[in-house]
């Protein structure tokens, strides 16, 4: 059972960062951009259903908790912004996301759900990989607008390696990667990784808590009016 | 990057997938990218789903060139009336496999 406590936090992760993606549609940059958003955002909304599946009633997990008993990262609820800002998050997310379901081992339902979401997260990091290069070493003013989301955005990086309950994952040498590949791709696009160490980046309480940050409780508001509107029904 | 208006920045590209059995590659249709690695990401999410074992190529639209339909006469009739081209005047002899 113990193993299925993690299913919590990274299902909440994938719900609330795939409602965030959702809000770009029919706002993107290119018509293309729109289908590639919205593309990470099915894969994303997949592996929070596969994961609340572990735990009981998908829709009463997603529909009926009040703010404080959501578990996802602070990172994931951060408003899209410009376009550079939400691929800076889609960056951080999805490079941490990668290395972790690439640790996790085992069999069992949650093996089996990151053995899935794992080659899913691999194009989702491609994806803000390739964006990240072509706004950093872009023109002047998309490289100074991707150094803002990324200056801007690390404050939320630190709590991406607190332990999580129910995976037997060692953090740091997680976190040691994480730093690397971030680095390796910010000097590829000719942009400057914040000074200081990310596990002692300052977070407004923890997510993993359930203490999120403003925005987040009207992004549920708006997720969630419906349902609570019409308990009950089906639909 | 150059600073040409914005959408000179996302030309065309053709786009042509083999399916996972498939023997070759087809047309599958177009789509603007502004280089090639992204006409090919944004190429999978349009018309392979990222199914597995598929290959695409993209080729910009621009380095294409096509038989023009007015000259289409000239260009392909001469062939479909000399029917002495076509290998169709002999018997297969019974055995022969594999033709």
């Amino acid at each position: 059972m113990s193993a299925v406590a993690a299913a919590l936090p990274l299902a909440d992760d994938a719900l609330v960062l795939s409602h965030r993606l959702a809000e770009w549609l029919g706002h993107a940059p290119e018509l293309e951009e729109e289908l590639a958003l919205a593309n990470i955002s099915l894969d994303l909304l997949g592996q929070a259903r596969a994961c609340y599946a572990l735990l009981g009633d998908e829709d009463a997990l997603a529909y009926r908790r009040e703010e404080r008993e959501f578990r996802n990262l602070q990172l994931v609820e951060q408003p899209n912004g410009d376009f550079a800002h939400t691929i800076t998050r889609q960056l951080f997310f999805s490079v941490w996301q990668e290395l972790l379901f690439g640790r996790v081992t085992g069999t069992g339902p949650p093996a089996a759900v990151a053995a899935k979401a794992v080659k899913e997260t691999a194009y989702h990091r491609d994806h803000a990989e390739q964006w990240t290069l072509r706004l950093g070493d872009g023109t002047e003013e998309s490289h100074r607008r991707t150094q803002r989301a990324v200056d801007a955005l690390w404050r939320y990086t630190g709590e991406l390696f607190q332990p999580l309950e129910g995976l037997d994952i060692a953090m740091e040498p997680l976190r040691r990667d994480w730093r690397a590949r971030i680095g390796d791709i910010l000097a590829r696009a000719t942009l400057t990784m914040p000074e200081g160490p990310d596990a002692d980046a300052w977070s407004a309480g923890a997510g993993r808590q359930g203490v999120h940050t403003e925005s987040f409780g009207r992004m549920l508001a708006e997720m969630q009016h419906l349902h609570r509107s019409h308990p009950g029904a089906v639909w | 990057m150059t600073d040409t208006e914005p959408g000179r920045d996302w030309p065309l590209w053709e786009v042509f997938v083999r399916g996972r059995r498939g023997l070759s590659h087809t047309h599958a249709g177009s789509l603007h990218a502004p280089d090639a690695v992204m006409a090919l990401r944004n190429a999978r999410d349009l018309y392979t789903r990222r199914g597995e074992g598929v290959s695409v190529w993209v080729v910009p639209a621009a380095a294409i060139t096509a038989s023009s339909p007015d000259e289409r006469d000239a260009f392909f009739e001469p062939a479909a009336d000399k029917p002495y081209r076509h290998p169709t005047f002999y018997e297969i002899p019974e055995g022969v496999r594999h033709l």
